[in-house]
């Protein structure tokens, strides 16, 4: 296997805070290959977007890393100063926000906002810029490009605009995506065409991709692989199928089994007791262990056990063993 | 079984028209827009009816005329065979309004911040000057969070737990109808499902009907006796579950179906759904979903359909045995 687009090795992100430290990343490790999508899913505060924040650099302050290593390409990009960051976002790693009107500005012209991107990243004439935008948009399936490349955000609809944000993500050929819920503000055909629209292009271009979101169903349509956060931590790590349909983390076994799409035809939905302890108050050992249905004395006191717990797959002490189940 | 709520032709439209002197120096006409459009369905005591469309479909708008927080245009909403908007008899008004209730999308917005618990949830009997005696208590109990909650304030709580203390407010009046817009869509997965189940036990337990307003497919395929589709604020498929998510009959219901992502969708490539949502100040003629029909004939741009029995379903839709043909050829294939 060739070398990974991204590796995050026990990356820790800290927020020092008046009563102690808090600890929204702990100790996260991931790879990202070339064409690869990798989803990363969890519920809110469980640090999903805080660790996309961290590898493009974006933590707002007092929130720092503080350990562990970031590499793009082989190269370690946690360490850089400010300058040298700003020349990799948006060339060797592109961002793709929520809510595609804030990552808009307002008062310029789309076509603008992607030629500038391009200037300052690619060496290209303005003219050559102007005709690549042309074809950004085109690409990612905007109607009538050349004329609406003028137009202003607020003339696109919804999802038009996260289109546009998706050409700007991805104008300089970045090695790397981040869509941090990409869909998450979109109506359910149009989240279809957009998740469509990022799985082509990034099949086209080799392009690595991180893609956050909260929603079961869109990571098991577009991603390869499946990182489970819980409270800071990685709960499960492994391939879409399996962590979907063969669970190995207590946590995401109930995770999988709340949705609705699971338990069609049952009168009630599975449900996890509880709920996501805050990171000031995480619990010893094993941060699920309280709402654990299978916690043990061990849960409670070892250590929080990372994916070396399960050769690699869940950081489970006593992992869900899946009974095979004749298709 | 008999209609709680009887809506009948309901319409509402909105002036969405810039103000009078822009009007006259830009020449433009007014502009109204057409949020619900003779929209007519019955919700059986004892049972979930779900309106579920995409955003710009007018399933709030519904919601709120129901409730009585908006008037109709024209058309009727009967709850217990009382029309609110023409009823004149202050005490049956009175009395039909403490048989409804709301619960809203946004529980951080929709509970006051100053006010305690306690009064909060006995607010609904207070206003009408009900005996509030340990009420608040009982019903938070009663929606699993404990007694002691109620001298605390809105912000000590999570989404998941001020979701249920809207609940308990709800349920304070002792409602026979309970209007829920999208009472779990700004909720994680694991608590939106404590908070489905728990409204699927309240709703056993004390005898509720919901009108279910979501846009989350799989939610109102979870909580609905029955399903009504809306689509640029027209109703355009009806039908229960089961029909409607086995054989759906409109090609608007089964473009959204298909659009939906499935947890078996393993690298799914599906063709996407083509266009967007048209204009509702300017809707299509005829048909409104006739621009992205992909068996529109001429007849779907002259006429609007009505809806009418299909299979088991109530469907408006010109082509609608086409598309179920055409459904059930895609399947085979």
């Amino acid at each position: 296997m060739s070398e990974p687009v991204l590796s995050v090795r026990d990356l820790v992100v800290e927020i020092p805070t008046r009563t102690g430290v808090l600890k929204p990343v702990d100790r996260v490790s991931y790879d990202i290959t070339e064409g690869e999508i990798l989803g990363v899913v969890g519920e809110s505060g469980a640090g999903k977007s805080m660790t996309g924040n961290a590898v493009i650099g974006l933590l707002d302050r007092p929130a720092r890393i503080s350990g562990g290593e970031i590499l793009l390409k082989g190269r370690r990009i946690d360490n850089l100063n400010r300058d040298q960051m700003r020349r990799i976002r948006g060339k060797e790693i592109g961002m793709v926000f929520q809510d595609p009107l804030t990552s808009l500005n307002p008062l310029l012209r789309i076509g603008d906002q992607l030629t500038e991107t391009m200037l300052a990243h690619l060496d290209i004439s303005a003219d050559e810029a102007r005709d690549r935008s042309i074809a950004a948009l085109d690409e990612v399936g905007i109607p009538a490009a050349a004329s609406r490349i003028d137009s202003y955000p607020h003339e696109f609809s919804g999802g038009m605009r996260q289109r546009v944000v998706i050409a700007l993500a991805l104008c300089a050929e970045p090695a790397l995506v981040i869509a941090d819920e990409p869909t998450t503000a979109l109506d359910v055909s149009v989240q279809a065409q957009i998740i469509a629209l990022l799985k082509r292009l990034c099949r086209d271009r080799g392009t690595a991709v991180m893609l956050v979101t909260h929603d079961m169903g869109v990571i098991a349509e577009a991603a390869d692989r499946v990182a489970v956060m819980y409270a800071g931590r990685l709960a499960e790590l492994g391939a879409v199928r399996e962590v979907v349909q063969r669970p190995r983390h207590p946590y995401t076994e109930g995770l999988m089994g709340s949705t609705p799409l699971a338990s069609r035809g049952q009168r009630r939905l599975r449900q996890i007791p509880g709920s996501m302890p805050r990171l000031g108050k995480l619990p010893a050992g094993c941060a699920f262990h309280p709402r654990c249905p299978k916690a043990q004395e061990a849960c409670r006191v070892d250590p929080g056990p990372d994916l070396s717990a399960d050769q690699g797959r869940a950081a489970c002490w006593f992992p869900v063993e899946q009974v095979e189940v004749a298709e | 079984m008999k209609a709680l709520v009887s809506v009948k032709n309901l319409t509402r439209i909105f002036d969405v028209s810039k103000p009078w002197l822009n009007r006259v120096i830009e020449r433009k006409p007014k502009a109204m827009l057409t949020a619900v459009s003779d929209v007519s369905f019955d919700i059986p005591e004892r049972e979930v009816y779900a309106l579920v469309g995409e955003s710009g479909s007018g399933k709030s708008t519904i919601g709120k005329m129901i409730v009585g927080l908006l008037t109709p245009s024209s058309g009727s909403v009967e709850v217990n065979g009382i029309d609110l908007s023409r009823e004149t008899d202050a005490e049956k008004i009175d009395l039909v309004r403490s048989d409804i209730q709301m619960i809203f999308q946004d529980p951080f917005a929709s509970l006051n911040p100053r006010w305690k618990v306690r009064d909060i949830i006995a607010e609904p009997v207070a206003a009408r000057g009900g005996n509030t005696e340990g009420l608040s208590e009982r019903l938070l109990e009663q929606v699993g969070l404990s007694a002691e909650d109620a001298g605390k304030f809105p912000h000590e709580f999570s989404g998941g737990q001020r979701q249920r203390i809207c609940i308990a407010r709800a349920l304070a009046s002792e409602p026979k109808l309970i209007v829920c817009d999208e009472p779990t869509s700004a909720l994680d997965v694991s608590v939106q499902a404590q908070v489905l189940n728990l409204m699927s036990d309240l709703k056993d337990e004390f005898g509720l009907t919901y009108l279910f307003i979501s846009h989350d497919l799989t939610v109102v395929q979870h909580m609905a006796d029955k399903i009504g589709v809306l689509y640029l604020g027209r109703l355009v498929e009806e039908a229960d579950p089961e029909t409607l998510f086995t054989r759906p009959a409109h090609p608007y219901s089964q473009m959204l179906l298909a659009a939906a992502p499935k947890m078996d969708g393993f690298g799914r490539e599906v063709a996407p759904p083509q266009g967007e949502i048209p204009d509702p100040i300017n809707p299509p003629p005829g048909c409104a979903f006739n621009p992205r029909c992909p068996l529109a004939i001429p007849l779907c741009k002259q006429e609007r359909p009505e809806l009418r029995d299909v299979n088991g379903a109530r469907v408006a839709c010109h082509r609608a045995e086409e598309a179920l043909a055409r459904m059930r050829d895609s399947v085979t294939a």
